[in-house]
Parts: structure tokens; C-alpha cells; sequence
């Protein structure tokens, strides 16, 4: 390795990036850790000022968010000695667990909607991004540009022509009005990021399966499919970070049977006073699906990130 | 196997033509070329036989059926492609049993087949290997693995050779027209290599500007080309033009170049006006007491042979002679021509007139 070579670096070279990419990911990781360690702090300690960094570990946060709770009177606390380490938590409150918060339910439908809307997106985006990388479409440029203009501008401009929309519909507070209102969101970045990873596949390939004997339907999803795989996974990524942290619209359009976790975590803070460790657990919980959901497909994101920047 | 016909086929995209109506004839079991520069529709040609492309007018006959609006996949032809076009989430045993597997057939037979097929192409022992990481001869290996495996009617090739280094492309080239020796297949193979198209092919068309320029065998069309853009495009170097003017009649056996008498194969039709009198490299010799005379501007040594470049009356011309003729530039030589193979064309048209050389050849254009 030469102290010139332009492919091999220096590893002063190497050192100086590794620090840089570690700095990065400190900062930006920062919000995130302190949110996971205030999810398992108590109340006290998560508002106490000079900010803690050792403190002691309690699940007070995760109880509180998963449970409704009520006063008691001390005759009724001392009559029923606690069942768990649940009640054993909050009968430091003089409290009881009477049920299960609507976290879990919340939860659910931010899981249904927010992957129903990207399946839906992946499906159509990838049949319409197909079509007008393959055929002769009239208009072809111009249907693009419009499925484009659909994001023009911001998509809670149109959040009360949609409201009234919705509401004649019987669509608002529906699973259905909330994935098909994500997919029309979603599917102009489907369509137009899926069909560059398209048009990367050479037709041969497909060429190659009409000749073997194959119709084009099974060409395309016996050949195209898999190698546009890599452009599926990342766009599904980009689609269910869309869908799983949209906040506007669900404000708007949901409330008793489709609230999905967005709008339900800030309402926590009103129910038993500021609690934010609790608040904090909502926010963890809400991570986990997406992140396990990049971490699966992370393979395929960091190839399709730099996918087509250079030909094999 | 298969004959094909194709009768008055054209294509076009939108405005434009990429093949007017062009007729030719592959007879079964033949090698038979498709050659043209780039942009001259050979490969569309192709890609219509295959059924890849539908013809915009015309017919394909495979074995007398009318196969020109079916799908590739009803036609039973196979097809090679440039960048041969393995399926790359495959591996190469995959890749073999793909055009079998669609047909339904059990999966013990594919395995006796693709057995077999290796056994022929000399790649039992890389079945199992992604495709990816294979080198551009097994590559190839593998594409027509794929193509005769499923034993087609025929087989088109678009310029198969073309991704390979030039070393291993002569080496492959032979491989080629020996597996073709064996199976006896139809074969239709695009190239814009006149070279390969000479060596390989029992037949050649060679196309220009979406129009069939002439069709034959690697003989006829060298020695009898039927227009100057084929005289020009076949042969290295080409042939030479000279231009004169005048007119000649039916029956004449010679012309005159400035003033010099040259012989020439019988004339079968008369012309008039701007005339090109067409003669290869090869049928050129250097005589001292030559009337017709030229002056050499350059002299390239090739080891057997020699090509000089001269200044005629009439035009710029090279002869291939002996590498012992000692040629130096600025010397003045006299010329002459071997008769019988001179082709005379028409300027305007491009096109050779019928003389006693190429009468019976010409038909087929």
C-alpha cells in the first residue's frame, strides 16, 4: 500500500473518518439513548435538575403505559396485598391496576396501517413502475410528472378537502381510509424510485424467460421481481417511515377505532400528570418495529442506496 | 430442424423504418449470417424471427407456418444474446433447466438433459456455481447450454462473440461452428464482423440502412457483390473503386479507362454516365510495361503480401502483391487488372451491373 495509492487510504486517513463516523453517530444517537434511558426512570428522577445519568433502573414508565390505574383507600390497599411486580410498582402511589391502557390497541393499528399502506404502495408502485419502464405508455412522461405533482406540496395542504372527503366516505376512522390516504402519499415515491431500479434491469433478462418459454407475467415475476428486490426492500423502508410517523393526518382523521401511536403517545402526558417516563417507553416501543424492520432489509437498503451509481 | 422463410418483412418504430421489406430464405441446418453495420437492422431482423419484435408487415414461415404474430414463446426458436443474459439469481444449473422447467418436463429428465449438455459444452464441473462469478467463456458456455437444451427449431445468435477479448473470441468462434457441425441446427447469427461472417457462415445477408443489400454465400458475395456498399464493407482492405464515365452495351467485353482499353467479363446489360470500375486488391498487379500507369504514395509491408497505395487517373487504388516487389513511394508503375473479376457499377445506384461474373447471383438481391 502506498502512501499515494488513490483506492488504498492512509490509516492516519482511515483513523481521522472512523472518529468522524463515531462522532456523528454519537450526537445524532444522542436523543434516542436519552429517550430509551428516560423510559426507565422514575417520574422524579426524569425531571430532576442537573439531568441524571445513573440513576436506578425502574419499569415504573412501561407499567404506567400499558395500564390505567386508580386511587385507593388505604383499607382496600392493606385488604389486597399486591398480586405482582406490576402492582408492587405503582402501590408506591397508593394506586391500582384497574386494566390495560389503549397503548396495545394503538399499537395494532399503527402495525396494520402502517404496513398495510406500505405493502399496498410496494404492490402497485411496482406493477406501475414496470409498465412504464417496459412499454410504450402514451403519455408516458406526462403521467409521471402527474403522479409526481401529487407531492408537490405538503400533503396536510389537502387535509381538509380530505376531511370532508373522508367523512361522506364513512372512510374517516377506518384501518381502510388511513392505508388507502398513506398509499396515495406513498405511491408517487414508489412508483418513481421503483422504476429507476427497473430500468437498471437489463430487458434481456426478461428477453431470456419470453424465449424459455415463459409468459410475460412470469418473465417478470420470476426474473424481474428478484432482481428488483434490492430496490423493493429499500423503497418499502422509505414508505413505512412515512407511514409509521405520520402525525398530521392522524390527528385529524382518527380518534376512537384507527388512532394510530403517533397521536395516542402525547396524550399520555395528560392522563396522570406529566408523565414522561412513560411517555419516553411509548416512544421506545414505537421504534422497535421500524427498526427491526430496517435492520431485516439493511442488506438490500445499503445496496439500493448506491445501486445503479455504478454499472457492474 | 427448420426452415425459414422471410417474405417482405418490415418494422417500424413510430417514424422510423428499421427494415424495409426484406426477403431472404434460411435453409435448414444452415449457418447463416446476418451482417451490416450498426443501425442497419440486422438485429431487429432477428429479434423479429424470435418474436421479440412483431413485424410492423410481412411473413415469417418456420417449416411453412406463418410464426410472424406469435409470441416467443410458441415459436420454438432459441435465442443467444449479447450479453448473454444469464439469469443472475440463478446458478448455472438453474439457469440450463430454466427453458425445461416451463415446459413442464420431469425433473429427472432435466437432470439426464442438462447432464448431456454439459457433457457437450465441457461444463460439468461449474453446474453448481453462481453465474455471477463466472469467466466470459464459461459465460457464453452457459448461454448456449441454455439455447440446446431444449433442442429448438433454431437457433438466433446476436453477436455472441462480441463481449469476449478478441483472443478468446477466435478460439470460441470455432467452438461455435463445430457445435453447430454436430447438432446441425438452423442457425441465424447477427454479427458486424465481416470477418467472422466469412469464416463461419454458410450464408451471409448483408443489410444496410434497413434494406437487404445482397444474399449468398461468403464466395458470391465477395466475389460478386451486388452493390459497391457490399464491395466496400466486405474485404480489408476493400475493394477499389475507379471512376469513369461513358457507356457500355450489352455484350462488351471491355471498357475504357482513360484512354486505356481493360478487359472486362462480358456485359449483360447496358448503362450510361458515371460508371465505377470495382476490382480487389488481390486482382491488381504491377506490370513496367503496364500502359495504364499510376504513381505509389505509400507501401504497407505485411510479411506475405504488400499493399500499395497508388494515384491513378482515375482514382486512388491498393494493390495486395508479393512482399518481394521492391515498391518505393514517388515510383511510377504500370498497372493491370485481372479481367474476369472486375464488377462494373452504376454510380447513381450503387448497383453492379449483370456481366458473365456475377449473372445468376444477382437474382437473389
Amino acid at each position: 500500500m502506498s502512501s499515494h495509492s488513490i483506492t488504498e487510504s492512509s490509516s492516519r486517513a482511515k483513523w481521522i473518518a472512523g472518529s468522524l463516523v463515531i462522532l456523528y453517530a454519537l450526537i445524532t444517537m444522542l436523543p434516542l439513548v436519552w429517550i430509551v434511558m428516560t423510559g426507565f426512570k422514575s417520574p422524579a428522577d426524569a425531571i430532576s435538575y442537573p439531568p441524571k445519568v445513573v440513576y436506578e433502573p425502574t419499569l415504573e414508565g412501561y407499567v404506567n403505559l400499558f395500564t390505567t390505574r386508580t386511587r385507593q383507600t388505604e383499607d382496600y390497599l392493606l385488604a389486597n396485598p399486591p398480586e405482582n411486580w406490576a402492582d408492587e410498582i405503582v402501590r408506591q402511589y397508593d394506586m391500582v391496576i384497574v386494566g390495560p391502557s389503549k397503548f396495545g390497541e394503538r399499537f395494532m393499528n399503527s402495525v396494520i396501517i402502517g404496513f398495510g399502506s406500505t405493502f399496498l404502495s410496494i404492490f402497485l408502485g411496482t406493477l406501475a413502475a414496470y409498465a412504464f419502464s417496459r412499454f410504450r405508455i402514451p403519455f408516458a412522461d406526462d403521467l409521471l410528472f402527474f403522479i409526481l405533482s401529487t407531492r408537490m406540496m405538503p400533503p396536510i395542504a389537502v387535509a381538509i378537502p380530505i376531511f370532508l372527503m373522508y367523512r361522506s366516505l364513512g372512510l374517516s376512522d377506518t384501518h381502510l381510509g388511513m392505508i388507502l390516504l398513506y398509499t396515495a402519499v406513498n405511491i408517487s415515491l414508489a412508483v418513481w424510485l421503483l422504476k429507476g431500479f427497473i430500468d437498471e434491469i437489463p430487458r434481456e433478462y426478461e428477453e431470456a424467460a419470453l424465449i424459455d418459454g415463459y409468459t410475460r407475467f412470469q418473465a417478470f415475476y420470476k426474473v424481474v421481481l428478484p432482481q428488483a428486490a434490492t430496490g423493493i426492500a429499500s423503497t418499502a423502508i422509505f414508505c413505512l417511515i412515512f407511514a409509521w410517523n405520520e402525525y398530521a393526518f392522524a390527528v385529524l382523521l382518527t380518534s376512537a377505532t384507527a388512532q394510530t401511536a403517533p397521536p395516542f403517545i402525547p396524550t399520555i402526558i395528560g392522563v396522570g400528570g406529566l408523565d414522561w417516563p412513560a411517555v419516553a417507553a411509548g416512544a421506545t416501543i414505537f421504534l422497535l418495529p421500524v427498526m427491526i424492520f430496517t435492520i431485516v432489509l439493511r442488506k438490500h437498503l445499503l445496496r439500493g442506496i448506491t445501486f445503479g451509481a455504478v454499472r457492474k | 430442424m427448420a426452415q425459414i422463410v422471410i417474405r417482405n418483412i418490415r418494422k417500424e418504430f413510430g417514424d422510423f423504418v428499421a427494415v424495409k421489406e426484406s426477403s431472404f430464405t434460411i435453409e435448414d441446418g444452415e449457418f447463416f449470417m446476418l451482417l451490416g453495420p450498426s443501425g442497419c437492422g440486422k438485429t431487429t431482423t432477428l429479434r423479429m424471427i424470435a418474436g421479440l419484435e412483431l413485424p410492423t408487415s410481412g411473413d415469417i414461415l418456420l417449416d411453412g407456418e406463418n410464426i410472424s404474430q406469435l409470441p416467443p414463446s410458441e415459436r420454438d426458436i432459441a435465442f443467444v444474446f449479447q450479453m448473454f443474459a444469464l439469469y443472475p439469481h440463478l446458478n448455472v444449473r438453474k439457469n440450463l433447466s430454466y427453458p425445461l422447467t416451463s415446459q413442464g418436463m420431469p425433473r429427472k429428465q432435466i437432470k439426464a438433459k442438462i447432464d448431456e449438455v454439459a457433457g457437450i459444452l465441457g461444463i460439468g464441473d461449474i453446474l453448481d456455481r453462481p453465474v455471477g462469478g463466472l469467466s466470459g467463456g464459461d459465460r457464453q458456455r452457459v448461454a448456449l447450454g441454455r439455447a440446446i437444451v431444449r433442442e429448438p427449431k433454431a437457433f438466433m445468435m446476436d453477436e455472441p462473440l462480441g463481449a469476449l477479448d478478441a483472443e478468446f473470441r477466435e478460439h470460441m468462434a470455432e467452438e461455435l461452428r463445430a457445435l453447430h457441425d454436430r447438432m446441425g441446427a438452423t442457425t441465424v447469427y447477427v454479427t458486424h464482423d465481416q470477418l467472422e461472417a466469412m469464416q463461419m457462415g454458410d450464408k451471409i445477408v448483408v443489410m444496410n440502412n434497413a434494406v437487404v443489400e445482397q444474399f449468398g454465400t461468403p464466395r458470391e458475395i465477395y466475389d460478386k457483390p451486388a452493390t459497391m456498399f457490399v464491395a466496400d464493407f466486405i474485404g480489408s482492405p476493400s475493394m477499389n473503386f475507379l471512376d469513369f464515365s461513358g457507356s457500355v452495351a450489352p455484350g462488351q467485353e471491355s471498357i475504357s479507362l482513360s484512354g486505356h482499353d481493360m478487359a472486362v467479363p462480358s456485359l449483360r446489360e447496358g448503362a450510361s454516365g458515371d460508371l465505377v470500375f470495382g476490382v480487389r486488391p488481390e486482382h491488381v498487379h504491377l506490370s513496367d510495361d503496364g500502359t495504364f500507369r499510376g504513381r505509389i504514395i505509400a507501401a504497407e509491408y505485411l510479411g506475405t503480401t504488400q499493399i500499395v497505395t497508388m494515384e491513378t487517373p482515375n482514382g486512388e487504388l491498393k494493390a495486395r502483391i508479393p512482399a518481394d516487389r521492391i515498391a518505393t513511394v514517388g515510383e511510377s508503375a504500370g498497372i493491370g487488372f485481372r479481367g474476369d473479376t472486375v464488377s462494373l457499377f452504376d454510380r447513381a445506384d450503387g448497383r453492379a451491373l449483370r456481366s458473365a461474373l456475377n449473372e445468376g447471383v444477382l437474382g437473389h438481391g
